[in-house]
Order: structure tokens, then sequence, then C-alpha cells
């Protein structure tokens, strides 16, 4: 997070966990190949050979990867700021429409300006999609999760909608005509369909990391995330900023629609995600709501989902036992009491400094001396009694949210 | 160290050589204790000293990592609190187990309902209930509610409920942090009933005057270990706090006379509602000048956390002004407030004053995070910043990382780095409340001397505390609120503890006219129901 050895350790501490979980999830899965009757040799040698075997396999890891890049920070950064975005398919949809929109709108322009006037119209797109569940917290406390949730259906009716009354090519598919080649996005290498969206990805997720570190903007957002009364104890507009990250939220999220369609599609296709936006909470929480971790988790999830492909093409393997080793990865990454109970043995013979303070803390908090502090001293206690169980999970929990 | 010569009366409890951690900490490090019977013995200590982890394996409720316990002389295992009321030993936490909504007869028996014909026999209850109460002189109606009880009652409630399954060692964790001054008193009377009547008592505190006051003997802790055990009449208080903390302590804190000067704070029949709607602040008119201490007493929940929010600009005023510095604040919320030279200490640290999982430097900045020279163009500037926290934390002798996370630092340290952050700017106007609640007697010196040198600066400072002592210490002038008015105002020096205490309690001390002043217009509301007992 910032300089200073303590951090640069947490940070490799976190990797190790998210292997960890990684690995047992693949093992748990080879447990389900077996008893399915399956080769694990023959599932997991054509999972890696889907993924990574050739220039173009790895290729369509990346292609995969890229819109999940998009989606993952777009909800790790609401997770930042303490928010839900459960609604990054929505948004990602209602930015794909407006992008292509905009792109067959501006046909005679060169295509720097093309491009950005379509990637700008779907994040605008995408922020709105976002702000209107912010204001809605901000304002009322209707709660993010449920109107997030419901302005998905809105936005993939919604743009189903459109596109049949209004922007329909000729023929049978509900999509929009192709955009013209200007507003193309230039492939990044030659006969793959790998563009320059992963180099936006990349560029968005370093400006995201720098605004969270550097910026005093960021540092409104960590707080409300934290501690919402600390935030507005310390004069930070909380109801404002909490639309402003959404909005924020749903314009990264946005720009995974995009993308797609600038580069991929070259046209908008009703109901053409697999479900980047619902993928995109996995890759945060594997990414542990680190910017910079999305780029790893979402490659991941990209090469899973390549993979699967070659996995059921090659072994002959149903897509839904790939379906069911990414849900393992999500439930050892994203509840990892399991990988905690194996940390927690070896702890238990090197202490660490950090957890010494922890742990101190809880006894301090122990023996408090106010009413109101005994309600706290009691929660704390509670927790302890729950330790034991819980001990190391809570650790990796809190550590993943503070960072 | 010194052990006190061997009583009359025989051990009845014997801790030997407790340990207990908890992860790498240890909490408890061999600790021996030995408790006489029909004795109050206080556990004096600072807090995470160890003293409530010591009584809670003794209740049961922890089981030891190593060490021997032994009851009446008999080596004993005790693995939960049932095994522990077997030998007669209960205790009253500082968090009571009642369920609000059932009456005091039902939450009584409970666990152990007294049946006739299959039926609950509520009557015979009662009556248990009623003998009970009487011969400890712990008055309370078996029929009422727990939720209609004030605490002082309700902690009543718990020492009967361990006296109906005929405990005869009493363990008491912080029984009066949450009481008024005639609530200890009433406290401290059943507590002598108790021993009278053969009963040994377990008391758990860290405050000094309670332990001079009425045990007969005191064993003190540090850092989960035994100190040493004295009687209490051969012992000081100045011994005592020493003993604490490890080193010397000056408990009284000198207070030099100051002329104030300009009004620099001023409440104009302020009033306002809590989060329900409901009136909290009622017409509350004060002025602080420079240089001068005004201290808010009054039992928690009588509208001092509103007062502290609609100051600091967290809570709207729904009429009066405020004006800080002689300016009523143009722009709404604590921005506001701070441009015009207010700094808050909040009540609470932790669900206010600190984002706890963020880095040390970030928490020392909170609330200047957008000002120069910690940002410029919304950019934070890491020299700068690292430089400035730094310097508070070396100037208050924080111990702690600048990276680390501010929860990693003990709850002293945290508030010196809310009272550090704070004071840093010259404030005109300090709202400290609650501003040493939870820390330890080292840190309390430093926070005291660090309020009484802005006072000197010609600051002026609102100072609302829990603590009595704290008020009395520090404060030039103090005001009574109760039910969201203000019922008394006066200098410091004119209160007793004792009218102080009838004031919190909504009552009027008999001798009307005293020196100090009823606040001019408002009547106290009639007391409620047993909540003190002049």
């Amino acid at each position: 997070m910032l300089e200073g050895t303590g951090t640069s350790r947490a940070w490799l501490r976190e990797l190790a966990v998210a292997l960890v979980a990684i690995a047992l999830a693949l093992l748990a899965g080879a447990l389900l190949l077996a008893l399915a009757g399956y080769s694990v040799r023959d599932a997991y040698w054509s999972l890696f050979q889907g993924a990574f075997g050739n220039i173009y396999s790895l290729a369509d890891t990346f292609l995969n990867a890229i819109p999940l890049m998009f989606t993952g920070l777009a909800v790790a950064f609401a997770f930042r700021g303490g928010l839900f975005n459960i609604g990054t398919e929505g948004q990602l949809y209602v930015a794909a429409l407006a992008t292509a929109i905009t792109a067959l709108a501006v046909p005679s322009w060169p295509p720097v300006l093309a491009i950005a006037a379509a990637l700008a119209a779907g994040a605008a797109a995408g922020a709105a999609w976002g702000f209107v569940p912010g204001l809605l917290k901000a304002r009322t406390g209707a709660h993010e999760v449920i109107t997030t949730i419901m302005l998905n259906y809105v936005a993939i009716l919604l743009t189903t909608h459109l596109v049949k009354t209004r922007f329909k090519a000729p023929g049978p598919v509900d999509q929009t005509a192709l955009i013209p080649a200007a507003a193309r996005l230039p492939e990044l290498v030659p006969t793959t369909r790998l563009t320059w969206a992963i180099v936006i990805a990349v560029v968005l997720i370093a400006l995201v990391d720098w605004i969270l570190r550097r910026s005093a903007w960021g540092l409104d957002v960590e707080l409300i995330g934290q501690n919402p009364s600390a935030a507005a104890y310390a004069g930070v507009p909380v109801t404002s900023r909490t639309a402003c990250i959404m909005a924020a939220s749903g314009a990264i999220a946005g720009l995974a629609g995009s993308t797609i369609v600038l580069g991929v599609l070259h046209r908008f296709i009703t109901n053409f995600s697999p479900g980047y936006g619902f993928t995109g909470i996995a890759v945060a929480l594997v990414a542990r709501t680190r910017p910079w971790g999305v780029v790893p988790a979402a490659l991941l999830f990209g090469a899973l989902q390549a993979g699967g492909l070659s996995m059921q093409l090659f072994a002959r393997i149903p897509a839904d036992l790939l379906t069911a080793v990414q849900g393992l990865v999500i439930l050892f990454v994203a509840a990892p009491g399991l990988v905690a109970i194996v940390r927690r043995r070896r702890r238990a013979r090197t202490p660490a400094a950090h957890e010494a303070h922890e742990a101190n803390e809880t006894c301090v908090a122990h023996e408090t001396r106010d009413a109101h502090e005994a309600r706290d001293a009691h929660e704390t206690r509670e927790a302890h009694e729950t330790r034991n169980a819980h001990e190391a999970h809570e650790t990796v929990r809190k550590r993943g949210a503070n960072r | 160290m010194a052990v006190a010569s061997p009583d009359l009366h025989p051990p009845i409890v014997e801790l030997i050589g407790i340990r207990k951690r908890f992860g790498p900490v240890v909490a408890n490090d061999g600790v021996d204790l030995a408790v006489l019977r029909g004795e109050i013995h206080c556990l004096l200590g600072e807090n995470g000293a160890g003293k409530s982890t010591l009584m809670k394996i003794l209740y049961g409720l922890y089981p030891p990592d190593g060490g021997e316990i032994r009851v009446r002389g008999q080596k004993v295992h005790i693995r939960s609190p049932r095994d522990a009321m077997a030998l007669g030993i209960g205790m009253v936490h500082q968090h009571f187990m009642l369920v609000d909504r059932l009456t005091v007869a039902e939450n009584l028996i409970a666990g152990q309902e007294p049946v006739r014909n299959g039926l609950l026999d509520l009557r015979r209850a009662r009556q248990a209930i009623r003998e009970m109460a009487d011969r400890y002189g712990l008055r309370v109606d078996p029929d009422a509610r727990v939720q209609d009880l004030s605490v002082g009652e309700q902690q009543r409630v718990e020492i009967l409920k361990a006296l109906m399954r005929n405990v005869d060692i009493l363990i008491l964790d912080e029984p009066t942090a949450v009481l008024t001054p005639q609530e200890v008193d009433e406290l401290f009377r059943v507590m002598l009933q108790l021993k009278a009547d053969g009963k040994t008592l377990i008391f758990i505190t860290h405050k000094l005057r309670e332990t001079m006051a009425f045990s007969d003997r005191v064993t003190v802790l540090r850092n989960g270990r035994h100190v040493g055990t004295w009687r209490t009449a051969d012992t000081s208080p100045e011994q005592l706090a020493e003993m604490m903390v490890g080193r010397q302590v000056t408990l009284r804190v000198a207070r030099p006379h100051r002329l104030p000067g300009d009004v620099l704070l001023e409440l104009d029949r302020v009033s306002a509602i809590d989060d329900r709607g409901q009136p909290r602040l009622r017409d509350v008119t004060l002025s602080v000048r420079s240089g001068e201490i005004l201290g808010i007493a009054g039992v928690e929940g009588n509208g001092q956390l509103e007062l502290e929010e609609v100051i600091a600009g967290l809570r709207p005023i729904s009429s009066g002004r405020i004006r800080i510095n002689g300016q009523e604040p143009r722009q709404p919320g604590p921005r506001g407030r701070r441009a015009l030279g207010l700094a808050h200490i909040p009540s609470d640290r932790l669900r206010r004053g600190l984002a706890a999982p963020l880095p040390v430097t970030r928490n020392g900045i909170l609330g200047r995070h957008w000002q120069p020279p910690f940002a410029r163009r919304g950019v934070l500037r890491e020299p700068a910043i690292r430089s400035h926290v730094g310097q508070l934390l070396a100037e208050f002798q924080i111990r702690g990382r600048l990276d680390a996370p501010a929860s990693t630092l003990s709850g002293g340290n945290q508030q010196k780095l809310v009272v550090a952050r704070e004071l840093a700017h010259g404030p005109r106007v300090i709202l400290a409340c609650q501003p040493t609640r939870g820390v330890d007697v080292g840190a309390i010196e430093h926070i005291h001397s660090r309020l009484l040198e802005m006072r000197a600066a010609g600051a002026a400072i609102l100072l609302i505390s829990a603590d009595l002592d704290e008020l009395l210490a520090l404060s030039d002038r103090l005001v009574v609120m109760y039910e969201g008015t203000i019922v008394a105002e006066g200098p410091a020096d004119r209160f007793t503890r004792k009218e102080l205490g009838l004031w919190m309690a909504g009552q009027r001390p008999d001798r009307a006219g005293s020196l100090a002043q009823a606040a001019p217009d408002r009547h106290p509301a009639p007391p409620k129901e047993g909540a003190a007992h002049a």
C-alpha cells in the first residue's frame, strides 16, 4: 500500500493466500472430476492447453480477461468506498449500446476522435447507470445491492427493446449495424482479436490505484469505505461522494461493454455478455479489492473460461463442471477460512509481530471501563470466543478490507 | 513484593501461577491471587493489565493455559460458569446479561424456574426475590420490566441474580463505571451489607478513589503480572498509582488561575432532535471564554452526545444559534467549523475519531487532508504528511509506526493520536469529549496537561466527560445537563461531588440557593422513579 517493509510483506502474504486458494480449488475440482468419472489429467491438460497452449489460446485468455478487468476494477473500486456494485452487468450493457450508437453516428470522424467519443459516451452511460443507485443510497438509504440488481434487468431489457425498435440492422438477429472501421479499436497483436482495450484497462487500473493511494479524493473514498462516521467527522461530503463513487464505478464497468463493441463485436448484439459483470464481482473478491490484483484475477478467470472451452471440446467434459471449479475458486478465496486454518497452524509456531498488535487490541478493549465501551468490549469478547474458529479467517478478511 | 500479613480468615479463593495467552499476547503471566473469606478485595490495574481475564478464568469463561485454582482449599477445575456457580462463585459483568423485555422476576428465575403442578409459580418467585432484596437493601420492583429500569437498578438485578443462585463469592467487573455518584454510594452500601453477611467480594476497578474508600485489601496487576497485594490501610493512592503504571505519576494537575478573555464559543438557545425525531437538546445557552475550561457534567444520554454533534456540525440544530470565534459558520458541517478554528476530540475515537484500518499517516491528517501542506490540487503530499505525523508521534510519545494501521496502536496511543491531530493547528475553540475514556493513567496525565497548555495559550475548551474526577480537576466552570437542558451552572469549586450527583440525577440539592446556582428559568424535570436516592 504505502512504503514500508511491513506492507510489502503483507502483500506477499495475500498473494500466497490467493495461490493456495486456487490450488485448493483445483484440487477440489479434480476430486469432482474424478468422482464424475473423468480423467483428471486429460481434463486439466486440455484446460491448460486451451488457456496457455499457444499464442491463440493465450490471446483467447486475454480476450476473456479484458472485460473482467474493467468490471473487476469497477466492483473493487466501489468496494473500497464501502459500496457493493452488483450492477456492473447492466452498466456494461447501457454503455455498450451508447458506444455503438455514438460510433454509428460519427462515421466520418477521424479514428482517434471517433473512438474517444464512443468510449466517452459508453463511460457516461455506465456512470449514469451507477449514479442513480448511488444517489438513492446517499439520499434515501436505499440499499445499492437491491437497486443495482434491479437496474441490471432494466438495462438488459431496455437495450434489447431499443435495438429491436430503433437500431436494428436488417436480419434475423437483434443487433445494430456494424460500426465504421474508423471507430474500431486497432489490433495489438495481428490476427488475434486482442486490441488496445487491454492498454486502456491497464492504464485505468494504474489510474485508480494512484487515485486511491495518492489523492485526497481517493482518501475520501477510503474513509467512507472504512468508517463513514469518521468520514463525516473529517468533513467529507459523504452523500455526494457516495453518488460519485457509484458513478465512477459504473463508468469503469461501462468501458467493459464499450471495448467489446469497439474491439470485438464491432456492433451491439442483444444479450452479448456471458455475465462479465457478475464474474467481475468474483474478480474483485479474488483481487482482494486491490486495483493491481484485478489483473491476475481477471487473467485467472479469463484462463478458466478459455480453457473451459477446450476442456469441453477435447476432454468432452461438460462446461458445468468448469463452472463448479470457478465457483470453488471464489469460495476458497472469498471465504478463506480453510486456507486460514493452514496459515494458523503455521503461525502458531512463528507469531508475527503484527498479529500481536491485533490481539493486543482485543485485550485492551476487554478491560475498557465505561458503559459505552463496555458494549464494545462485550462484542469483542464475543468475537474472542468465536476467535478460535474464525481467528485467522477474520484476520485475513480484515486485511483484505484494509487494503 | 509485599504481601499482607496473614489474616485470621483463611483464603477462600487461591489462584496460583495463572497463565493465559490470546495468540501471542500474554494476558496473565503467572498471576497469584489469594482472596480471604469475607473480605472486599480490589483488583486494580490499568486497561489491559489482565484483571478481567483473570476473573473470567475464575468464573469459567476462559480456560487457563496454566496454573492452579483452589476454592476453599480444594483444587478445582472450572470449565464453565455453571461449574463456578456450583462452587458458589458469581460474577456481575460490565455488560448486563438481562433480557430487556422480561420483568425482573422473570429474569431472576430464568434457568431455575419454580414450578408448582407443572405451572410456573411466579408468586413464590416474587416472594423469594423480595426477601433477598430486603435482606441486602437491593431495592427493586420484581414486576418492573428490565427495559424500564435505570442502569443502577439493572445492576442490582444482576447482583440479585447471583445471590439467588446462592453465591458467596461475588465478582464485580468495573461496577461503578456506569453509575451516578449516588448510585455508587448505594452500591457500596449493598457491598458492605453483603460483606457483613459473610460474602466475599472481588471488585475489579481502575479507580483509586474507590479502592481506597472501601476495600479491605488490594491486588495490583500490571501487564498481566501480579505486582503485589496490600492491606488497603497500609497503602496510599500515590503508591497504588505508581504500582499500576510502573512509574511515578502526578495525580493532581496544576491548574493555575487565569483570567478568562473573550467569548469564543457561544450557544444561544440551541435545540436539536435525535435520529428518531425526539427532542434531545432544549434551549441550551452557554458560552466559553478564551482561557477557560467549561465542563459539562451529566449522566450519559442526557443530551451530551447531541451537544457534541451540534457544535461539531454533525447534527443540524432545530433552533438557536452557534457562534465560534465570534462568527456563525457560513459552511454547514465540520469543515466550516474547522475553518473557524474549532478542534474536535470526539467522544468515540473508534466510531468517529479514526478510520482504524487506515495507516497512522492518514489518520494523522484526517479532516485536513484536502488542505496544504498535506494536499495540493487534490494530490496528497507524502513528505509533508509524513513529517507532520511523525512530529505528532514524537511530541505526544505515541508508540506506533507511520505506515501501520491505526488499529495496531493501543487504546491510549490511538486517543493520543486523535488529541495530537486536533491540537496541532492552534485551535481557538476545543470541543473535548470524553478525552480520556478508556485510556491508561499515563496517557490521561499527558492529555490533561496538553489541554491545560491549550487553556494557558488562550483556547476556549468545552469539556464533556462522564468522569467527575476529570471534570472537577480540569474545569473552571461546570454545567450540569439533565434531559437535554442545563439544570445547574457555576464555578467548578462551588460544587461538591454530592451536589453534582443530585443535579445529574435530576434532583435539586436540599440546601436550595446553594452557592452553585440553578440555571435560571429552568426547573428540573421530576426525577425518574428510582433514578437516584437522595
